[in-house]
């Protein structure tokens, strides 16, 4: 028999095996159960290739189409798939690659220095597809089809991009461009090289019209290769086309607005009262939207952005204007409302001679409210103004007058004046201004002013500015008897339950509706009198600082059962009568009756050049 | 000797059949990692499946050859094949062509085979037939002499051929030499070296409490040496007493020194811990002279070996190991990042298994090996395929099939009633215990990494018919065992 000394150490042995075999399966759990290695496999193998959903399109108020997709195409690159090639010793023939996408060899380098440096192309990964050349044009693009077989790690990525069936409207709509940094960040849906709105509707309503971009899962090797799908794409996403929108612009009439505006500063906003909708936006400088795609964009973005005459400007919701003479028939309606004068209130007003605000009409004395209207009598509305605020007297510290101005501002805001919409659609718009009595405290001491300081006021000049769609919307709270609903783009009803009251009550419109027809029918606008339709409406010539004043009008027709209402603001052109009122009335025929009968007028204003250094794009 | 004796019949079968699982879920697995699109089947001879395949015919003739062998053949032959093969082997160190660092490969016509891997099981049997002699005793200075001698002339020539995984393979047959009556002492100090290198290299740079200077990994390392010190005095000695004075002072001098260096004043607590390793050190001596015991002078000699061994660690590592040997280290101990280099390798392996999960992604769905994010996944890496597409409950099964195995090995070889084939086993059991902890270590993160397969389941012609024959040498014995008997 053997000698067994050591038969005993056989169990150590067992144990020894048997203490490793469990430290491994320990470890294996902890590998697998515990700890989530799920997700760094997929990064690691799944390539997510975005399958990018048709944005919705935009369609105008007669269903006619405004903005469609367009295919493009990208072509990426994946940086590792070039390094294998080129250790292999097969690299590909770059100066062939230059010459087909028409670049030099140095922009070829600089492009790809470009693409991985981490601090310009902060998601780069070289197993990834990056983008190498954007927006190739379909005839590129069949061109480099034929040839990219020669050229491994190249790829095409299908794109839309935005087209243009009119030539028009380029504040309104908007553009989309890649997204940045920020975007990514705030809203994780984005991916880098996505197109996302950046102003205008585009960018209002960019949740509604991106729908969501699908996923197609390929799966890569250890070399950035593709191989295949994933489980033949059990798991791909199929891309929710964007939702169409109707605007509730009629592109008829924004062409014919954009026309006119033509060599001239200036905008143009139509409203249909009763329901807030925006007929028209234009502002001039403008520009072709079609510019502003694809590989143009690059070219005509700097052109827009350094022309003197600010294209990127929207004069319509941005600009800011005294209103001038068009604000008098708020400050009638306001002060008829706090009882500083009744219908039947006269005042003497002495011309060109009277103190402290002269008058720059001719009419006779005294003057009623309606005719003030007809004739823009400014003392007449500085007497109003100064009878209102002080009817109380200045009282301790100027309190009473205070507590009348600060009255008087409430109302004059409920117009829509003063800030800007929060509850609207459209990109853009500004506040305007109506200065609070706390400002005026500042400037002038808290018993420094009177009516007298502030007396420019009266007839919207001084510290009174309002943007032309805030205009336009006053002009429709007037044709509304009382109230407005927030102007907006998008024809989707639950934006008419945005209806605001102004703080004048019913009974004191008919007034100054009569006093505004009688301005379109006898008064500074008599000359441009549509036949057989009676417009409301009002001018303004507003004194500025850079020259000749802006002419200004605004109103609404037909009287009974308004259809459209109207602001148009022509920057330093003169006499409100002379510009913005044919303009005015011009887009008023177009939009009610579908043409324009004086052809004659229409072709002179759209050919007026008031200011030569306005572009046309 | 009778002629109707059935080696069939009498052949373990047991160990065949976890032979046979083993051998055919890894061949499964050599189909999941290396199939390609174009391959028709796991038989498609032009891809590794089907290569694997031919060898597992090659492999199983070979085991029946084994079988029908004359067993005296099998005890006759091992001094004369230990010649041949080293003779082989230092051979190929001169013709191989360099591949990838390695001159371990010999090319015989359409095959390349590696004459190392055919060193493991002889050298196993020439050392079986060594210490089974009958007057062979585990005993003198002379027999460890020519066991040591045996085991380190192929693994010299083997780290020549720059093939050092398989070289530490021979570190195996300590299983072996330990159940014939090497001193457990000698596999413990082993063990504690790897601790104490381990620990010295990892908390090195790491400065003690924050001390400027001080190296968290040699005070640990003296500690543990220390520690081990009074464990061999309390276990070699009676005398308590000088057990008593060398636990209580160094407990004294850290209660008066850390609320000291906590609230006065910060010194380098590291000098204090060599002073009293050094102090023990002569306390020893002196008592092993004053007493004339072996026990206090080996403990006292033990304790300055592991003094100086932490002091060395560093320079060993740095001027014993290649550049490449370090790095692996490092990576391993998470010292180092290295995400393109071997780094690379170990974390695409752990994220391949971890990504498995409880069920795993099934066969042919995993995406990490597909895609070959793992390198080496149908040699050295195969435990990823299996990890990912059978998930824990393949991996752990794998292991356990294993742990069998090897139980059943011991099994057979305890009931051996001849020293050779006992010893011949546990070589066995050695060879594949190491080849499996070092490999599924490596892969699972927990072993620096070294090349060396999985047994059954890594593709490669050599070790699988090596492996083999390792096995059915060992099961042959077995027969013999029953033929015995029936004579």
């Amino acid at each position: 028999m053997l000698d067994d000394k050591y038969k005993d150490r056989s169990l150590v042995i067992h144990i020894v095996l048997a203490v490793i075999i469990i430290l491994f399966i320990g470890r294996l759990a902890q590998l697998q159960l515990y700890e989530d290695y799920t997700g760094i496999a997929e990064d690691n193998a799944f390539y997510r290739k975005p399958i990018y959903a048709p944005r919705g399109l935009i369609y105008d108020r007669n269903g006619k189409l405004l903005v469609y997709n367009q295919p493009t195409y990208d072509l990426m690159v994946t940086m590792k798939e070039l390094r294998d090639l080129s250790k292999a010793g097969t690299p590909i023939d770059t100066l062939e690659l230059c010459g087909l996408l028409g670049m030099t060899y140095q922009q070829f380098c600089d492009r790809m220095a470009y693409i991985k440096d981490r601090r310009k192309n902060y998601g780069y990964s070289q197993l990834t597809p990056q983008r190498f050349m954007t927006q190739l044009s379909p005839e590129d693009y069949a061109m480099l089809q034929e040839h990219l077989r020669k050229f491994p790690g190249f790829t095409i990525q299908n794109r839309t991009l935005r087209n243009y069936n009119y030539p028009c409207g380029a504040h309104v709509l908007g553009s989309i461009g890649e997204v940045s940094k920020r975007q990514i960040e705030r809203d994780s849906y984005y991916r880098l090289g996505d197109y996302a709105g950046s102003d205008g509707l585009e960018l209002t309503y960019e949740k509604e019209l991106r729908g969501e971009n699908g996923e197609e899962i390929l799966l890569r090797d250890s070399r950035g290769r593709i191989q295949g799908r994933y489980k033949d794409g059990e798991q791909d996403r199929m891309p929710i086309a964007g939702m169409d929108i109707t605007t509730t612009l009629d592109v008829d009439l924004q062409m014919i607005a954009e026309e006119l505006l033509q060599g001239k500063i200036g905008s143009i906003v139509a409203i249909e009262p009763a329901t807030g909708e925006i007929l028209a936006m234009a502002s001039n400088p403008t520009w072709n939207p079609s510019l502003l795609v694809g590989r143009l964009r690059s070219e005509y973005y700097p052109i827009l952005q350094n022309d003197s005459t600010k294209p990127f400007l929207n004069r319509a919701t941005g600009g800011l204007y005294s209103p001038g003479s068009t604000f008098k028939t708020l400050q009638a309606l306001v002060c008829l409302e706090q009882g500083g004068i009744t219908p039947s209130t006269k005042f003497s007003c002495s011309g060109p001679n009277t103190k402290p605000i002269k008058c720059t009409h001719h009419h006779g004395s005294p003057v009623s409210l309606e005719e003030a209207i007809q004739e823009s009598c400014n003392p007449f509305f500085w007497l109003t103004y100064k009878t209102t605020l002080e009817r109380d007297g200045y009282g301790e510290g100027n309190e009473k007058f205070k507590a009348n101005y600060r009255r008087w501002r409430e109302d004059i805001l409920s117009f829509g004046l003063g800030f800007k919409w929060t509850d609207s659609d459209v990109f853009g718009l500004k506040d305007g201004a109506i200065y609070r009595a706390e400002t005026y405290d500042k400037i002038y001491g808290k018993r420094g002013w009177k009516s007298l300081t502030i007396r420019s006021n009266s007839i919207g000049q001084g510290e009174v500015l309002v943007t032309p769609i805030q205009l336009a919307n006053a002009a429709a709270v007037i044709a509304n008897n009382g109230y407005y609903v927030t102007p907006h783009l998008n024809k989707s009803d639950s934006l008419l339950d945005n209806r605001h009251e102004a703080n004048v009550s019913r009974k004191h419109y008919d007034v100054v509706q009569e006093g505004m027809w009688r301005v379109c029918e006898y008064g500074t606008a008599r000359h441009y009198k549509l036949p057989n339709l009676a417009v409301c409406g009002k001018t303004g010539t507003t004194d500025n600082s850079h020259g000749k004043p802006h002419s200004i009008f605004f109103g609404y027709a037909p009287r009974e059962n308004p259809k459209i209402a109207i602001a148009v603001v022509i920057e330093n052109a003169g006499f409100g009568s002379q510009f913005a009122c044919p303009i005015a009335m011009l887009c008023i025929e177009q939009y009610l009756y579908r043409e324009i009968t004086q052809e004659a007028l229409f072709n002179r204003m759209k050919n007026l050049v008031l200011n030569s250094a306005v572009k046309t794009y | 000797m009778s002629r109707n004796f059935n080696v069939v019949q009498a052949i373990d079968k047991w160990a065949v059949f976890f032979y046979i699982v083993l051998v055919v879920f890894g061949w499964i697995n050599i189909y999941g990692a290396s199939v390609s699109e174009d391959q028709t089947s796991i038989f498609d001879m032009h891809y590794r499946s089907g290569m694997q395949f031919m060898w597992m015919g090659l492999s199983f003739g070979m085991a029946l050859v084994i079988l029908f062998t004359d067993s005296r053949l099998i005890t006759a032959v091992p001094y004369l094949l230990y010649g041949l093969i080293v003779l082989l082997l230092i051979v190929t160190v001169f013709v191989a062509k360099d591949i990838k660092g390695s001159r371990s490969w010999l090319a015989l016509g359409p095959f390349s085979i590696q004459p190392a891997e055919f060193s493991k099981f002889i050298t196993a049997l020439a050392l079986a037939k060594l210490m089974s002699h009958p007057q062979f005793r585990l005993k003198s200075i002379q027999s460890y002499a020519i066991v040591c001698s045996m085991i380190l002339l192929p693994m010299v020539i083997i780290v020549a051929q720059s093939e050092t995984g398989s070289a530490l393979v021979f570190l195996s047959f300590v299983f072996m030499l330990y159940r014939e009556g090497l001193p457990g002492l000698i596999p413990a100090l082993g063990f504690c070296a790897v601790v104490l290198f381990v620990v010295v290299i990892r908390f090195g740079g790491v400065a003690l409490l924050g001390f400027e200077g001080s190296s968290t990994g040699l005070f640990i390392g003296l500690l543990i040496s220390y520690i081990i010190a009074l464990v061999f005095l309390r276990v070699y000695q009676s005398d308590r007493k000088h057990l008593m004075v060398l636990s209580v002072v160094p407990i004294g001098v850290f209660a008066v020194l850390l609320p000291l260096y906590k609230w006065v004043v910060r010194f380098n607590l590291v000098y204090v811990m060599m002073a009293l390793c050094g102090g023990a050190i002569i306390y020893l001596l002196v008592l092993a002279f004053l007493k004339w015991r072996r026990t206090y002078l080996f403990i006292g000699l033990f304790l300055l070996g592991g003094f100086v061994y932490c002091f060395s660690a560093g320079y060993i590592f740095n001027s014993v190991l290649q550049p490449h040997q370090q790095k692996r280290i490092y990576v391993l101990l998470g010292m180092a990042d290295d995400p393109t280099g071997i780094g690379y390798n170990t974390a695409q392996a752990r994220i391949a298994i971890g990504s498995g999960g409880f069920w795993g992604k099934g066969f042919l769905q995993g995406t990490q090996t597909k895609l070959k994010y793992v390198p080496e996944q149908d040699t050295d890496f195969i435990f990823c395929t299996i990890g990912e597409e059978w998930g824990f409950v393949g991996s752990a099964m794998v292991l356990l099939v294993y742990l069998f195995f090897l139980y059943r090995l011991l099994f057979i070889a305890e009931r051996q009633d001849n020293r050779l084939a006992r010893i011949y086993g546990y070589c066995v059991v050695g060879i594949f215990a190491f080849h499996l902890f070092i490999n599924v270590g490596m892969v699972i993160g927990l072993v620096p990494v070294i090349g060396i397969p999985l047994p059954f389941f890594s593709y490669g012609g050599s070790s699988f018919l090596s492996f083999t024959i390792l096995l059915f040498l060992f099961l042959k014995l077995d027969t013999m065992r029953i033929e015995r008997v029936r004579n």
